[in-house]
């Protein structure tokens, strides 16, 4: 049975994009056949976060409006087996596609892939609505600040309203050092609050911006403390039980070392 | 030590704790716009109740979410405020 899973947020810039592009590289490497539509229409990521965008012909709208076929639209990603992309239209705006087309298209993709990942737009808006259309599930990405758990709240609220049950919660951008000084919202603190059940906990970590850089998502690099949470997280959505990773050995190995001599950090 | 260092306000309020509360109360008030019924049927729930002892004017009856300073007076927390005009009491009462 295959799952359709909507990564959403409310807010923008917390990391659906980032977290679309690795859990559905990290199933694939699991080896899942896996395709990840971008529904931003107008301000379309996803490709650039998976370095495939010179490789688009055609877009989410051609394949809705038929003109072309789905299988045209599909952008194989030649490194992981059995991972696509099916780009979202860059000159076009949100309201180009309904949720009833984007029922359709996802039913479609049903038949040839075990999961379909749906990269939201922010907003609760018109791309919103398309996005959750085809979802069984829903991961909703909030990082711990007040304006975008606020959001998330309301998004969650939306997504029951729209009988999209059991959302799970992902925690990105985490600073454990601001954590325990108290000046960051711990992941207790931030379930209490959404009462959701948490999918995982993905720290603030630099190798985001460089693989994002390359066009590699960073679950496939094996220093990287985010890649390992986001393979964890990919385990989770296979259904498996994996403790939440220990956050404290965030701090780099240079950190480490001038601990270890008593040399106090810049 | 750190509840001494609270009371003798010598210690601020971590940033995080304050991040915490704003958005406990916030909340209270989107959830209730997500429901607009919520309140009414807290309404119309209390004017059963009360209705049993006393005699109300059921129009000018007001009830809102709003905030109100907690018991140790150190944080703000959510309040359910209710103004219910009493027209007369029931027999029932005395
Ligand atoms: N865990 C992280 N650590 C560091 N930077 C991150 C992390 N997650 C996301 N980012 C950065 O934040 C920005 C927004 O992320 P993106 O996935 O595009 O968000 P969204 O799709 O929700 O708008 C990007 O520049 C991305 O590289
Ligand atoms: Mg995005």
């Amino acid at each position: 049975m295959s799952e359709v899973i909507v990564i959403t947020s409310g807010k923008g810039g917390v990391g659906k994009t980032t977290t679309t592009a690795n859990i559905g590289t990290g199933l694939a490497l699991l080896g899942k056949k896996v395709v990840l539509v971008d529904t931003d229409i107008g301000l379309r990521n996803l490709d650039v976060v998976m370095g495939l965008e010179n490789r688009i012909v055609y877009d989410l709208v051609d394949v809705v409006e038929g003109a072309c076929r789905l299988k045209q639209a599909l952008i194989k990603d030649k490194r992981y087996d059995g991972l696509y992309l099916l780009p979202a239209a860059q000159t076009r705006d949100k309201n180009a596609v309904t949720p009833a087309q984007m029922v359709k298209l996802c039913d479609e993709l049903r038949n040839e892939f075990d999961f379909i990942l749906i990269d939201c737009p922010a907003g609760i808006e018109q791309g919103f609505k398309n996005a959750i259309a085809g979802a069984d599930k829903s991961i909703v990405v909030t990082t711990p600040e007040v304006s975008a758990v606020r959001d998330a709240d309301r998004i969650i609220g939306l997504l029951e309203a729209n009988e999209i049950r059991n959302p799970k919660l992902l925690i990105n951008r985490v600073r454990q050092d601001m954590v325990k000084r108290g000046d960051m919202m711990s992941i207790d603190d931030i379930i209490d609050i959404l009462a959701i059940e948490l999918i995982g906990v993905v720290p603030d970590d630099e190798n985001i911006i460089i693989s994002t850089n390359r066009g590699e998502p960073a679950v496939t690099d094996q220093k990287s403390l985010a890649g390992q949470a986001y393979r964890n997280i990919t385990k989770r959505v296979l259904g498996e039980n994996v403790p939440l990773m220990d956050l404290n050995v965030s701090e780099g190995l240079l950190a480490k070392m001038k601990k270890l001599f008593g040399i106090k950090p810049a | 030590m750190m509840d001494l260092l609270k009371l003798l306000g010598l210690k601020k309020q971590s940033s995080k704790d304050v991040a915490k509360e704003r958005l406990k109360l916030v909340l209270i008030h989107d959830r209730s716009n997500v429901s607009p019924q919520f309140l009414e049927m807290v309404k119309s729930e209390i004017i059963k109740v009360i209705q049993n002892y006393m005699e109300i004017d059921e129009d000018s009856l007001d009830i809102q979410l709003t905030k109100t300073n907690s018991e140790d007076g150190e944080r703000v927390v959510p309040a359910l405020v209710a103004n219910i005009p009493i027209k007369g009491m029931k027999n029932a009462g005395r």
